[in-house]
């Protein structure tokens, strides 16, 4: 029986996303990429240090009525590498994913260098260049390392910034 | 020739600056083969931080092109101050002018800027970030005295904030240099800008002592040690006076060595170096408008 069995039997969801493998300890982190902090009324159930045969121990997040934009999926690949993205219809998995690496990722990410023009008050999304050990910020050429990724979330609400 | 906007140093190809170096010569050599080239066209200078220096130099690049210039004038008396965004600022502009020279303090500005106009752009200094047209200068400073293949370059100053050493330190890759880098260890070059020299397969070294490597260099590249950089005056005195070159610290140095700097300076090289052969920063900085004409012609289409 595949991880996600076990999983789904646990807490089934209706209609949304099984975020699955998620590397141990960034359960809170992928539900910041989302932008979910609980105030949007969401159902969310979340699963941490849940043993795993892949990865010893995994978090697990499911959102009921959500899906994934290509922006949260990119930002995730960089904390979640091993993460799968479960589609549910009818408590049925539909589609299985997945996340890929890709070679830069737009918004949700915020620049740390405080005087970088993404942090001024301009309409512009962040974007961050991925390197083989972190990102770089494609507009003042800051890098932040890949253990230090999830520090630089955007908090601000929601997880895609505002244009 | 460029023919886009010019945003960072990192961007230029051998090829590229080779074509903008080889112009400027021509046009040094005989300025009259551009005369009137770009009659009725139009620069608007966009400078939210004051520079006098690179802000006439363009003026002057561009009034010899025979085009025109148009000042956005200081901050404090435009909508920037009403809490207009640099987005919209440019936007307006370029309706008015054929290119733009933009010059911000924050870092990633001009890229900013480039993604919402159309006419080409020229990064005249973003924060800490870059300043490739000062880059070019350098370069074609470095090429008249000392070529630019198979020779030792050492960098001092302030290397962590210092626009120019970052644009140049890029640059530099794209020929057979070996830099050297030397600065207190508060003010070594940021991580990504030595991140890119690694990638780019330069010959780089770090020194907290011009002793080290002085006898070494065809070009000693000075900067400024800014006074804000230090929590203590005493402190910055300390540091400072490490890095500040006269005729008696030069006594290592070679005798052809080329010693530059960006200006203004204040006290980092001696009034009594200005006499030696040694001294380039005057020609360097006379350099700005042969260069900068040669540019804004290649942006502005202007290749015959
Ligand atoms: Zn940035």
């Amino acid at each position: 029986m595949s991880d996600t069995d076990k999983e789904l039997r646990v807490s089934k969801i209706r209609d949304g996303t099984v975020i699955d493998h998620v590397t141990a300890g960034q359960a809170l982190n992928v539900l910041a990429i989302l932008g979910i902090d609980g105030s949007g009324g969401e159902s969310v159930s979340v699963g941490m240090n849940v043993p795993s045969d892949k990865l010893g121990l995994k978090d697990v997040v499911k959102v009921e009525g959500r899906e994934l934009s290509q922006s949260e999926v990119d930002v995730l690949s960089l904390i979640a590498p091993e993460a799968t993205i479960n589609i549910i219809r009818e408590f049925d998995v539909i589609e299985k994913n997945r996340v890929e690496r890709t070679d830069s990722v737009t918004g949700i990410l915020v620049c740390p260098n405080h005087n970088c023009i993404t942090n001024a008050d301009e309409p512009v999304r962040t974007e961050f260049a991925v390197l083989d050990d972190g990102v770089r910020c494609s507009y003042c050429g800051t890098m932040v390392r890949e253990g230090d990724v999830a520090e630089h979330i955007d908090t601000r609400g929601s997880g895609e910034t505002d244009l | 020739m460029l023919r886009d906007h010019l945003i960072s140093a990192a961007h230029l190809s051998r090829d590229d600056i080779e074509a903008v170096l080889d112009h400027a010569a021509a046009i040094d050599a005989d300025p009259e083969i551009v005369h009137g080239r770009h009659a009725g066209r139009v620069l608007a200078l966009c400078f939210f931080e004051p520079s006098t220096r690179t802000k006439m130099s363009f003026e002057t690049a561009m009034k010899r092109l025979g085009g025109d210039t148009v000042d956005m004038g200081a901050v404090e008396s435009s909508s920037v101050k009403k809490g207009e965004s640099l987005a919209d600022t440019v936007r307006v502009i370029e309706g008015y002018a054929d290119a733009l020279v933009l010059r911000h303090p924050s870092e990633g500005s001009a890229k900013l800027a480039s993604e919402f106009v159309d006419v080409p752009l020229v990064n005249a200094g973003d924060g800490a970030g870059q300043h490739p047209s000062q880059t070019l200068l350098d370069l074609y400073t470095i090429r008249e005295n000392a070529g630019l293949d198979d020779i030792t370059v050492g960098i001092m100053g302030d290397l962590k904030y210092g626009r120019t050493v970052h644009s140049l330190a890029h640059a530099l890759t794209e020929f057979d240099v070996r830099q050297h880098f030397i600065s207190p260890e508060s003010l070594r070059l940021p991580r990504n800008v030595r991140y890119d020299l690694h990638e780019a397969g330069a010959q780089v070294r770090e020194h907290t002592d011009l002793d080290e490597v002085l006898p070494e260099l065809d070009v000693l590249y000075v900067t400024r040690i800014q006074r804000e950089r230090f929590p203590e005056e005493r402190e910055y005195r300390e540091v400072a006076g490490e890095y500040r070159i006269d005729n008696e610290v030069l006594a290592s140095a070679p005798d052809d060595l080329s010693v530059m700097h960006p200006l203004p300076r204040v006290d980092e090289i001696a009034p009594e170096v200005d006499e030696t052969t040694r001294a380039k920063y005057f020609d360097q900085a006379h350099n700005g408008v042969p260069v900068r004409m040669a540019l804004l012609d290649g942006l502005l289409g202007g290749e015959a």
